[in-house]
């Protein structure tokens, strides 16, 4: 019995959103007399952190502190119209959707302060710390508490905006095939060393180092913990996870989570992450996004580290033991490839 | 079907209630006392954050039936928190980032709680060791280990 080291590589480009019919969000943001805002949106925080980072995009944009902003997600009969979480598209889609109507709603509390400060709207700014006063002159200032008082008690005007972004459907060209269905794209680069026992046909995961260019990282301890926990769904995608170990015979599929294979926390590795940040010229203050590329880089360099190992190419997931032994034994023994 | 009559101590506090034979604590602790953190995941003893501690042991609530707990004293996590203040594991998982979806977060919790308290600075090996019955889908383990590292002293490595 041998256990064999290997390492492979995989790069990703991975295109933020979808394109069924276009791919529109919504969001609306309204000021309530206490001076906090609160942002409707229909999209789902599924523990992602969608509220954190539509959350931190509304406060910059406003110009208020992020403690002064609510966001309510998840109700469909009552929020705006969301595409949904998925395809890697929140912070990308619903993050550009909160910025459009945070800037709305920016305008109508600039105009109500300039009202109360009798100044032109022109010459005031935001002090991110929740009050709004004139450029150069921060003593003549207003809270932004009293700002929504005036607005809602003196002036009838609603500190309000509304937000959409839509990346509109991209046809086929009948003529050439071509079509561009995302606008916005995120790039990785994966190396995974591992260890394969030639008489188990076991894979160890040894150690991952990866790169991820994802525009700017708006949160990078979301940005981090994602990269980090979808990499282990990477790992459990390509050694572990399957319903149907022996399709289409359903015969010793798993029935329940003790059957159903995951990696455990003795089965992860020590991973090395380096997030570079190449802000996106159409993502909300450059950010494209995480989401699932996370996970998608780990399949392919695992089985490439698997060939550096044993020297057999396996094209089916999960790479189970059992694929890992009948493919040495096809080729009459494990053959070890050039490590680089 | 008859009811019995089960007493039992929740997280300091005697309580009383009529359980249905064969009824589980889980269902016990969260329909008929209305303690809601340990959570329905599996049903079947296979994900861990269903997990409690009676008299002191990590238990998994779904496979105990509620009336072995009789006169026993059952732990929960809305009894981890002392008054207003996180416990220190509560405060380590949440600056370690250590939830996400936060489904598995109850019974992390308290497998952690029931390592930390046989053994106080236990080995990175004895924390994997110790959450080895709980799935966690979204983290990928790495925070939650340093978590429980970091409560109890130890250091964080990878």
């Amino acid at each position: 019995m041998t256990r064999h080291r290997g390492r492979g590589m995989a790069s990703i480009n991975y295109p933020i959103g979808m394109n069924l019919g276009g791919d529109p969000s919504q969001a609306l943001v309204h000021s309530n007399p206490s001076g906090k805002f609160t942002v409707a949106l229909s999209s789902i925080d599924l523990g992602q952190g969608m509220k954190s980072v539509t959350r931190q995009i509304c406060a910059e944009t406003l110009g208020v502190p992020v403690e002064d902003v609510y966001v309510d997600t998840a109700d469909s009969d009552t929020g705006p119209h969301c595409m949904g979480s998925f395809a890697s598209r929140g912070t990308h889609r619903v993050g550009n959707a909160v910025m459009a109507a945070a800037r709305e709603a920016r305008g109508v509390m600039m105009e109500a302060a300039a009202e109360e400060l009798e100044v032109n709207a022109a010459d005031l700014e935001t002090d991110g710390r929740g009050n709004i006063h004139v450029k150069g002159a921060p003593h003549r200032s207003i809270s932004t508490k009293d700002v929504a008082i005036a607005a809602q008690f003196k002036q009838g005007k609603t500190i309000s905006g509304r937000g959409i972004f839509l990346v509109p459907l991209s046809n086929v060209d009948p003529e050439t095939g071509e079509m561009s269905p995302a606008t916005c794209y995120a790039h990785a680069c994966l190396v995974a060393e591992v260890e394969v026992d030639d008489e188990t046909g076991e894979v160890e995961m040894v150690r991952m180092d990866s790169a991820y260019e994802l525009g700017r990282a708006l949160n990078p301890r979301l940005v981090e913990q994602q990269l980090v926990g979808g990499a282990w769904m990477g790992i459990s995608h390509a050694l572990y996870e399957t319903p149907e170990p022996y399709y289409p015979d359903p015969v010793h599929g798993p029935r329940d989570f003790v059957e159903y294979l995951m990696p455990g926390p003795g089965d992860i590795c020590p991973h090395d992450i380096a997030v570079l940040e190449r802000p996106a010229p159409d993502g909300p203050f450059g950010a494209k996004g995480p989401g699932e590329m996370c996970a998608n880089p780990v399949l392919p360099a695992v089985a490439n580290a698997i060939f550096n190992a044993v020297g057999v190419r396996i094209d089916e997931l999960p790479i189970t033991p059992e694929r890992v032994l009948r493919a040495i034994k096809a080729q009459g023994g494990a053959r070890p490839q050039a490590r680089r | 079907m008859s009811k019995t009559p089960l007493q039992f101590r929740h997280n300091g506090r005697d309580v009383a209630i009529f359980v249905d034979g064969g009824t589980n604590l889980l269902v016990a602790l969260r329909e008929l006392i209305g303690d809601m953190t340990p959570k329905f995941g599996c049903g079947q003893g296979g994900c861990g954050t269903c997990s409690v501690l009676i008299d002191g042991e990590l238990h998994l609530s779904c496979l105990t039936l509620a009336e072995t707990v009789a006169g026993r004293s059952v732990e929960t996590l809305d009894g981890m928190k002392q008054g207003p203040n996180l416990h220190p594991l509560q405060r380590a998982f949440a600056d370690a980032f250590a939830a996400q979806c936060g489904y598995c977060t109850p019974g992390m919790l308290m497998a952690a709680r029931a390592l930390l308290d046989r053994n106080p600075s236990p080995s990175r090996a004895e924390v994997v060791e110790a959450i080895s019955g709980n799935i966690c889908r979204c983290t990928g383990y790495e925070s939650i280990i340093n978590a429980i590292l970091a409560a109890s002293g130890g250091r964080a490595s990878a």
